[in-house]
């Protein structure tokens, strides 16, 4: 079976302008922010991709492509068959219709100046030719399925709470049957309990609908909860990627190790195997021949100057580290 | 263990616009020397309005209305101004949670400690020169030299929280109040800062309260934990009575609320939202949350009462309250 959405050698950088970068471009050079640098993956129909990393990894810039909401540099996605980056005018927006995007903050993300129906509707209008009851019937529909009430419809995004606003923007991202969303730290933002009851609301909505999610998060735990398979990004490249089963018993990726090894777990008596890295993050702006961990991992080695070539070290399971 | 700081039976409301808001309502906790207590609870559970109380630093439109604070036998509340300040900032510490806005933009990383120790310990310029560079080493940084000519705009926001930690430990407290010391930070970084937490406290000596929603964090740093709900608290433990009995039907919902990593679980949220300040329930403030919530919830305030060894939660489920309730 073919998957859902395919994504090959996506890479997305930002020139560097202004005046620290004059003597770089002086010598010829074009100074670069490579946000995301040679990525593949492949979300089936009806799956959970999850995806993981810290700030600056790239984890967005990622999701940004995928919508074509920025251009990426080079690089393949093919969404249902279709390969998407050449598309423009009306094929653009069809496609858009049946990818849609879920923000980490739900305020922003929302017109302060739509009430929660025009909000909702706002894609009906856009993608198909209703009559107002139509509407107002998939409206119902909508909001049955996002638990919502009809009488907070009238209601404009500062008289609805943290919770009720995310939902809101749940229910615009299905609004318009859409097969794939990007969830992009939708549970961040939120408190403790609001957070669990999210994640609940979008399992349902995945069972129901069928939905294929990418959902983009450094909350691992949450990742684990929802995500069937998981990619670990790192300095703009997917660094391990495995069924989340896999992942959690034996990951094999140094950073992987750290990441999950960092993980707040609420057992008094859990003693995890730390590996710590050290330093912080590089600037992604170096090109990098080798591992782009090795001037952090306290298992480098002299062949991580070499390039890493991505492997498979068990069924389903990437790896991209020499000594994995 | 000796007790280092007592807060009892602290009231706290807010005068708003839309009427009384009542933050805390008779709170009791007590923070012993050198250990690290974890106070969790969901936003706008008065967690933070307790560390702003113990700092003396409720201004209006808030008031205490009733309680008191020892902290070494000395109640606190009653100091003037002038006596208070010779508590904050030395004796009490603090480390915010928002470390990018607490750092002053304009003055570098070494100068905002060693001007803190001039002020508050009367050192000479290159003596507190000298102690901020011993501090900034302490707390980890790389390289405490170039650190100190820094300025927060250049720092990561783990070296800012550093920073922060470094500043509150100039005057050597005997109780840090760190207020959601990781939130904000990635996970490797947050693990690093509360490593370093535990690893000073158990250094200096110093007491630490450790304002967090996340109960993995409490579990991974604390010896002992107090919940709240809505203004009240509920229960007190140690870390591993709480994990392993957790009593209050608050603190086992909250448990079971969260994914994570080392087990399987199904998740349940906590039900219903925290109510309203303004016109909180009487009683028990969690009855319209509870599925144990009895008539007498509805009535009256439940007292702490003793579960287990140093094990106290507010619920008439428990103890002699349970009688009371039959």
């Amino acid at each position: 079976m073919t998957p859902l959405l395919e994504v090959e050698g996506l890479r997305k950088s930002f020139a560097l302008t202004g005046p620290t970068t004059w003597a770089a471009r002086l010598r010829g050079e074009r100074p670069a922010v490579r946000a995301v640098d040679c990525v593949s993956f492949a979300v089936a129909k009806g799956e959970t991709l999850g995806l993981v990393g810290e700030s600056g990894c790239g984890k967005s810039t990622v999701a940004r492509c995928l919508l074509r909401v920025i251009e990426p540099t080079t690089g393949s996605i093919r969404f249902a068959g279709e390969e998407i980056t050449t598309l423009g005018g009306r094929q653009l927006r069809n496609t858009r219709r049946a990818m849609q995007m879920v923000y980490q903050d739900p305020t922003a993300a929302l017109n302060p100046r739509f009430n929660a129906r025009r909000t909702i509707e706002e894609p009906l209008r856009l993608h198909f030719k209703m009559t107002s009851a139509e509407r107002r019937e998939r409206l119902n529909e909508i909001i049955s399925d996002v638990g919502l009430g009809t009488d907070l419809m009238e209601r404009y995004p500062h008289e609805l709470s943290d919770g009720q606003r995310q939902r809101v923007n749940i229910a615009r991202a299905i609004a318009a049957h859409p097969s794939f969303v990007v969830l992009d730290e939708p549970t961040s933002a939120l408190d403790v309990s609001l957070r669990s009851r999210v994640v609940l609301l979008l399992e349902a909505l995945q069972k129901r609908l069928g939905l294929s999610f990418l959902f983009i998060s450094h909350d691992i735990a949450t990742v684990k909860y929802l995500a069937r398979r998981i990619a670990v990004m790192y300095l703009g490249v997917i660094v391990e990627e495995a069924d989340s089963t896999s992942l959690f018993a034996a990951p094999r990726h140094p950073y992987t190790r750290a990441l999950l090894s960092s993980v707040p777990v609420p057992d008094p008596d859990f003693r995890h195997e730390r590996l710590v890295l050290n330093g912080e993050i590089p600037s992604p702006t170096k090109t990098y021949v080798g591992c782009r961990l090795r001037s952090r991992c306290p298992l480098a080695a002299a062949v991580c100057a070499e390039p890493v070539p991505r492997r498979e070290v068990a069924p389903g399971h990437h790896v991209l580290c020499h000594l994995a | 263990m000796s007790k280092l700081l007592e807060v009892e039976n602290l009231v706290v409301h807010f005068d708003t616009d839309g009427g009384l808001v009542k933050v805390l309502d008779g709170v009791n906790v007590i923070i012993n020397a050198g250990e690290i207590l974890g106070l969790v609870g969901e936003s706008g559970s008065g967690k933070s309005v307790s560390a702003a109380a113990i700092l003396g630093m409720i201004r209006r439109p808030g008031r205490i209305l009733a309680g008191s604070i020892e902290f070494e036998g000395i109640d606190l509340l009653r100091l003037s101004e002038d006596e208070m300040s010779r508590y904050r900032g030395r004796q009490i510490a603090m480390i915010c949670q928002s470390y990018r806005t607490a750092l002053n933009p304009v003055i570098s990383a070494g100068r905002q400690i060693s001007r803190l120790l001039e002020i508050h310990q009367g050192s000479s310029r290159a003596a507190a020169r000298r102690r901020a560079l011993e501090l900034l080493d302490l707390v980890g940084a790389a390289d405490p030299a170039r650190l100190m000519k820094q300025y927060p705009h250049q720092l990561s926001g783990g070296m800012c929280q550093r920073v922060m930690i470094a500043m509150a430990l100039a005057t050597s407290p005997r109780l840090l109040i760190a207020d959601e010391p990781t939130t904000g930070l990635d996970v490797t970084i947050a693990a690093r800062i509360l490593e370093l937490l535990r690893d000073l406290s158990k250094r200096t000596g110093a007491a630490i309260l450790l304002i967090t929603h996340d109960l993995g964090v409490v579990a991974q740093t604390c010896q002992r934990v107090a919940v709240m709900h809505a203004g009240q608290l509920v229960e007190t433990a140690p870390v591993r009575e709480l994990f392993r009995f957790p009593a209050h039907p608050y603190t086992r919902a909250l448990v079971s609320a969260i994914p994570r990593i080392d087990i399987e679980i199904r998740l349940d949220p906590v039900p219903g939202a925290v109510p309203s300040l303004l016109h909180p329930p009487t009683g028990c403030r969690y009855q319209n949350r509870c599925p144990r919530a009895m008539e007498i919830c509805r009535h009256d305030k439940p007292r702490q009462v003793a579960v287990g060894q140093d094990h106290e939660v507010a619920c008439f489920a428990f103890g002699e309250h349970s009688d009371a309730a039959a």
